[in-house]
């Protein structure tokens, strides 16, 4: 079977637009998941710094900025794999039926 | 072939021992330190196993495929520790932590910003740059675009990045090794150059790749041992280590919260977005993606690297805290014994002066050799990756048009990594004693200004055209350039003007911006034939994305 023909079919096949949509849909909302965030950090970091000055507990000298930060990063990294769970599963699934599909 | 591979291995084993011996004879310059055996020793076992990996990767390496993606058959893991191998330099390692050491909580939040960008490349270039690409990301560039003008354009952006981070590396080796191992700063620079070539012109990407795992193993086990050691000092309490952090350091209190850095909103917005889009447009970085089979081990490598490399920096933050105290009020890591002076070394060295407070110097040999490593590891990405746009991007598509053989290409990749080690090292030198910060900023600028926009819009915008995509990379590459050379760091710094005719010492927001805005202002304008087939063209390389139909697979072996 030609590849143009494949293509057609790949592009006909509702399965590849609700593949395409879920997927753009997710990593959308998990980038501003992670932007929104970080660029609040250094808007705020920059303008108004004293907020993260303010310690963690009454009498410990530990400002709130260190566990935010490290917050940020190991946040990111959970993001990560909460995309890749979900795109190694049923993304990859749904893509695996489209092509399967289209080579019939 | 294998006689030459041999002899080369036995000049570099030689290069080192050479080194070594006219090192003691040769001590000048106040800041050289003694002979260190240790770190030596330790450094020639790293070297004299991934020269065995070489021998026996140089064996796999057969087809151009296997050179520029060690076949397309590393995991997902593997890739991710590499991935993480190529990000945390040595530059990394010394930085962050002297940054911590210095300067407090603003340390932090650069590594936030040097973190950032790894989920945003998972969620929206990872599994496309998979599936698009084989051998460059100028494959993906002009994937549906003129191949000559836009191959070429991509080649050189490549390689203006790849020569600006090598000269970058280069000086940071001959410094460090000047430091750590009591070594001439010419002789490192050479040793650094012939290994890189021996691992890159021999080995490809499958050698390449494992002595980015090797050296991200021993980085990593190396700043966990110490932070584990350090804690221990301060009885495992973070209460324990920063009350005395601030007790010893001049800023006091200050060192807990945001200070002067990112004081001005729009520096650290430029900052902020040229680390962000500029670790997308990585040559050496986005390389890696080809060499796993697939899109789902293409993400899994990011995930895992995401993993190591946000673990790495919050070990960095945890070793340049403490060693505010431990370094910080001890006159033995301070010229002439005065605590609060000039540290030995200079200002990079914390880390390496807590390694030896903590673990001795024979912890300290360890971790120098692991910097020296880092160096030697990521230059050999760089020069792959700089080797790869020369030969396969300029040599077989744009030269030859797609007619050169499988050997041909392979000699011209090898001639050309040996060229690329030959300019590291003349670059090396001639910059030595220079100062080579801005090059990060310039590296970083043309990476995010001309390298992201034309790739990321080449996959997600279909009215893109090879017009738009030619005037919008050079609009990013003069601008980021000219900008940088205007900044405050060149301009007044190195230039000794007494005003920057440009604030930031990032240039991405304005780079970044117009390099966007002249590709879409000359891509919507352009009503050529060809633009209008450029345009058709996007739906086959659209469900090639999305699906992988027809992408590169693994080579079979």
């Amino acid at each position: 079977m030609s590849q143009e023909s494949i293509q057609a079919k790949i592009r006909s096949n509702p399965k590849f637009a609700e593949l395409v949509g879920k997927r753009t849909r997710f990593a959308i909302i998990l980038s501003l998941v992670v932007l929104v965030p970080y660029y609040t950090f250094m808007f705020l970091v920059s303008t108004q710094p004293q907020i993260f000055a303010a310690k963690i507990a009454e009498g410990s000298v530990i400002t709130i900025g260190w566990p935010i930060a490290a917050l940020i990063v190991v946040a990111g990294w959970v993001l990560t794999g909460v995309y890749v769970s979900r795109a190694n599963g049923e993304f990859d699934s749904i893509t695996a039926e489209v092509l399967k599909e289209a080579r019939k | 072939m294998k006689r030459s591979l041999t002899a080369l291995i036995a000049g570099s084993l030689l290069a080192v021992s050479f080194a070594v011996f006219a090192g003691p004879g040769a001590i000048e310059g106040v800041e050289k330190q003694p002979v260190n055996f240790s770190a030596i020793a330790m450094f020639m076992i790293f070297v004299i196993a991934t020269l065995g990996i070489t021998k026996w990767a140089a064996g796999k390496t057969k087809t151009t495929a296997d050179f520029y993606t060690a076949g397309g058959g590393i995991t997902g893991f593997q890739n991710g520790l590499a991935i993480a191998g190529d990000y945390m330099s040595a530059a990394t390692l010394l930085g962050l932590t002297s940054m911590v050491y210095f300067k407090g909580y603003d340390g932090f939040i650069y590594a936030v910003c040097f973190f950032i960008g790894w989920p945003i490349i998972l969620f929206l270039m990872a599994e496309r740059l998979r599936n698009l690409g084989k051998f460059t990301f100028a494959d993906i560039a002009s994937y549906r675009l003129d191949q000559n003008r836009i191959r070429t354009f991509a080649a050189i952006g490549s390689l203006t990045v790849v020569c600006f981070y090598l000269i970058v590396q280069m000086v940071g080796a001959g410094q460090l090794i000047q430091l750590l191992f009591g070594l001439e700063y010419n002789y490192a620079v050479v040793v650094v150059g012939l290994l890189m070539m021996v691992y890159v012109t021999f080995g490809g990407m499958t050698a390449t790749t494992w002595v980015q795992i090797i050296k991200a193993c021993l980085l990593l086990g190396g700043g966990i041992s110490l932070m584990l050691m350090t804690l221990a000092q301060f009885g495992w309490s973070f209460e324990n280590l920063f009350t005395k952090a601030i007790e010893s350091h001049k800023l006091g209190e200050k060192l807990m919260s945001p200070g002067t850095l990112m004081a001005d909103p729009i520096s650290a917005f430029s900052l902020s977005l040229g680390l962000l889009f500029g670790t997308a447009g990585l040559p050496h970085i986005m390389m890696r993606f080809f060499t796993v089979p697939n899109a789902k081990e293409a993400r899994k490598s990011v995930f895992y690297a995401t993993g190591f490399i946000g673990l790495f920096f919050l070990v960095t933050m945890v070793l340049g805290a403490a060693a505010i105290t431990i370094v910080g009020t001890n006159g033995a890591f301070f010229e002439g014994g005065q605590v609060g002076g000039k540290l030995i070394g200079g200002g990079n060295m914390p880390v390496m002066h807590l390694a030896k407070a903590v673990g001795g110097d024979i912890f300290l040999g360890f971790l120098s050799a692991v910097a020296f490593a880092t160096i030697l590891a990521v230059v050999s990405g760089l020069a792959l990756a700089g080797a790869s746009a020369i030969s396969h991007d300029l040599y077989a598509r744009v030269i030859k048009k797609g007619t050169a053989s499988s050997a041909q290409e392979m000699k011209v990749t090898r001639i050309a990594s040996v060229g690329l080690g030959l300019t590291a090292i003349l670059l090396g030198i001639a910059f030595k004693d220079q100062n080579v910060l801005f090059l990060v900023a310039l590296a970083f600028g043309v990476a995010s200004s001309v390298n992201f926009p034309v790739l990321i819009l080449s996959m997600y915008w279909k009215g893109l055209t090879t017009r738009g995509a030619l005037w919008g990379g050079i609009a990013g590459l003069v601008s980021s350039v000219g900008l940088v050379i205007l900044s405050p760091t060149v301009w007044v710094k190195i230039l000794g003007n007494k005003a920057a005719i440009f604030p930031y010492d990032h240039p991405a927001i304005v780079s970044m911006t117009l390099a966007f805005f002249v590709t879409w202002l000359l891509s919507v304008t352009d009503k050529s034939a060809r633009a209008a087939a450029e345009a058709a063209a996007f739906e086959e390389q659209f469900i090639r994305a999305q699906t992988g139909l027809g992408a590169a697979g693994a080579h079979a072996h």
